[in-house]
């Protein structure tokens, strides 16, 4: 449904985004994450045709987008970043203008308004002007109208940020729900949203790509999968046997206790417990846990900084 | 052409939800009854049964007024990031323009409308009734909305330049007040007598006088028509070149 080939954005000097290849599959949702500024929303604006990239190629939904940006626009449903909306307008003035440049037909028009506000729950404030809604509702308006020609495609840019968190909850629920049916690309800085909507997740930073893979996988897949705690008995616990092991990270926080990070191919547990069973040294506490996306995000995004 | 309706659509309806319009149609009325049938040499003074007045004022309302319609048509959606609303929706650069330029034009049409009311005055109180030159009250008509339709056309230019509405609205009177005059003033410099005639026609100002003797000349329609497309093409040129930075 999307494929990007080879994208690059300059702006003058600065790089935006740097060579960035990837692919959603159809039906697909993919969490586009990075901090800010790493050139998630140029690469959406670029998609959308707002902004040309500077080379590079990318096909949405079966166009080419420096080809046929019309086509491209008619299959896609886009909410930028910060939500712009015109706030003089009523919501079903919006709404119905939305729908009459997607050349819906009358009845079409009216039944589609009617099916977007009922499934973004708009039901309440459908009469009033946009300037009047909380950001919350205006943020329902804005994902109304790109979802308002059935498109193809979604492309939402920070669809949550600025909510509170029972609107973020919401919104999530509608995406998800929407989700169903058609490929979407979101983007965020929030970890834990990417984990909670989307199927896969794609990882930039200053404009390159440092990660694309599976949620789970992504986390599986890490350098430094999982950390491993560990608790004995007596001072003294000689670790040297295990320096043969590649990637291996010791924390020493006290004489006894220990934090080991491995590099995720293997378990250490059964290591551990032997290595201290021949040491003659029992084991107070031996646990396991899987890092967080938060880790594993700063982990990479920190070996370029 | 659907597309282009649908701006068209939401532009007039934004003029008359944000008392643009109102404001635009009522300073125009006002200010032109005032002149035409309260101030000095009124028609009731004077007793001639003519429009001049109206034709005399109505350049210098268009002048400061049209861009004041459209300084908001592309400063105001690229400060509120509507610009990437519409920009990413199936519309050309030029179905944008289009339909934001004949909304600001049909608001001068709109404008200008109810002042047949003192035409049709005028011709009532003719002695005997009907005696007004017609021929040139159209011309002079005629002139006054093509010189809207090329105020509007440079105004949305100067709204495609900045991001502040009021700077559109300086800027766009100014090149309005620059095509209006200049020449003309130009033309009166010692040093420039040689091109005299020549400068003076590339002021509005000649053309407009001409079309209001009631006379059509197609040389001043062409004039009136080349600087809308100019404008018109400068501004669609400018709003791509924005875009690819």
């Amino acid at each position: 449904m999307i494929s990007v080939h080879h994208l690059s954005k300059a702006y003058g000097t600065q790089l935006a985004v740097q060579d960035l290849s990837f692919s959603v599959k159809q039906g697909e949702i993919l969490g586009f994450l990075g901090p800010n500024g790493a050139g998630k929303s140029t690469t959406m604006k670029m998609l959308t045709g707002f902004v040309p990239p500077s080379s590079g190629q990318a096909i949405v939904a079966g166009h080419d987008i420096a080809e046929e940006p019309l086509e491209v626009r008619k299959k896609v449903g886009y909410l930028p970043e910060h939500n712009p909306l015109y706030l003089d307008m009523y919501v079903l003035e919006f709404l119905d203008f939305s729908a009459r440049i997607h050349q819906l037909g009358r009845q079409e028009r009216k039944r589609r308004v009617a099916e977007v506000i009922e499934q973004t729950g708009l039901g309440s404030e459908q009469h009033k002007q946009i300037r009047q809604l909380s950001k919350g509702y205006r943020q329902r308006v804005g994902l109304s109208q790109a979802l308002l020609h059935q498109p193809e495609v979604l492309i939402l840019d920070e669809p949550t940020t600025g909510l509170d968190p029972n609107q973020i909850v919401d919104i999530r629920l509608l995406i998800r729900e929407v989700g169903k049916n058609k490929t979407i690309l979101f983007s965020s800085h929030i970890l834990s949203e990417v984990e909670a909507i989307s199927d896969r997740v794609l990882i930039i930073d200053k404009g390159v790509m440092l990660a694309d893979a599976p949620v789970e996988e992504l986390r599986k897949a890490s350098a430094y999968a999982n950390i491993i705690t560990l608790e004995v008995m007596r001072p003294g616990l000689d670790l040297a046997s295990l320096a043969e092991l590649p990637d291996l990270l010791i924390d020493r926080h006290s004489s006894t206790r220990f934090s080991l990070r491995g590099n995720g191919e293997e378990d250490l547990r059964p290591r551990l417990f032997e290595l201290c069973v021949a040491q003659n040294n029992p084991i107070l506490e031996l646990h396991q846990e899987a890092l967080s996306l938060e880790n594993i995000f700063r982990t990479l995004t920190q070996q370029r900084a | 052409m659907n597309s282009v309706f649908t701006i068209f659509r939401k532009e007039v309806g934004s003029f008359f939800n944000s008392l643009i319009g109102y404001v635009f149609l009522g300073v125009f009325l006002v200010s032109t009854g005032l002149f035409v049938w309260v101030f000095e040499y009124n028609i009731l003074e004077t007793r001639r049964a003519e429009l001049d007045s109206l034709f005399f004022i109505g350049p210098y309302l268009f002048l400061f007024m049209v861009p004041a319609i459209t300084m908001r048509a592309f400063s105001e959606e690229k400060k509120q990031g509507t610009m990437e609303l519409l920009a990413t929706k199936p519309l050309t650069h030029w179905q944008i323009i289009g339909g934001k330029y004949l909304a600001a034009v049909f608001l001068v049409l709109v404008t200008l409308l109810p002042t047949l009311v003192y035409l049709l005055t005028v011709w009532r109180l003719g002695q005997p009734v009907g005696n007004l030159d017609l021929g040139a009250t159209i011309g002079a008509y005629l002139g006054l909305f093509f010189l809207g339709a090329v105020f509007a056309s440079i105004g949305l230019f100067a709204s495609v330049l900045v991001e502040e509405q009021f700077v559109a609205w300086v800027l766009g009177a100014f090149i309005c007040f620059a095509f209006f005059f200049a020449f003309e003033l130009l033309a009166g410099l010692p040093g420039l007598r040689a091109i005299n005639p020549f400068l003076i026609k590339l002021g509005l100002m000649e053309h407009y006088a001409s079309i209001s003797r009631g006379v059509i000349d197609t040389r001043d329609a062409l004039y009136f028509l080349s600087v809308i497309t100019m404008a018109l093409f400068s501004t669609h040129y400018l709003l791509t070149r924005e875009q690819k930075r």
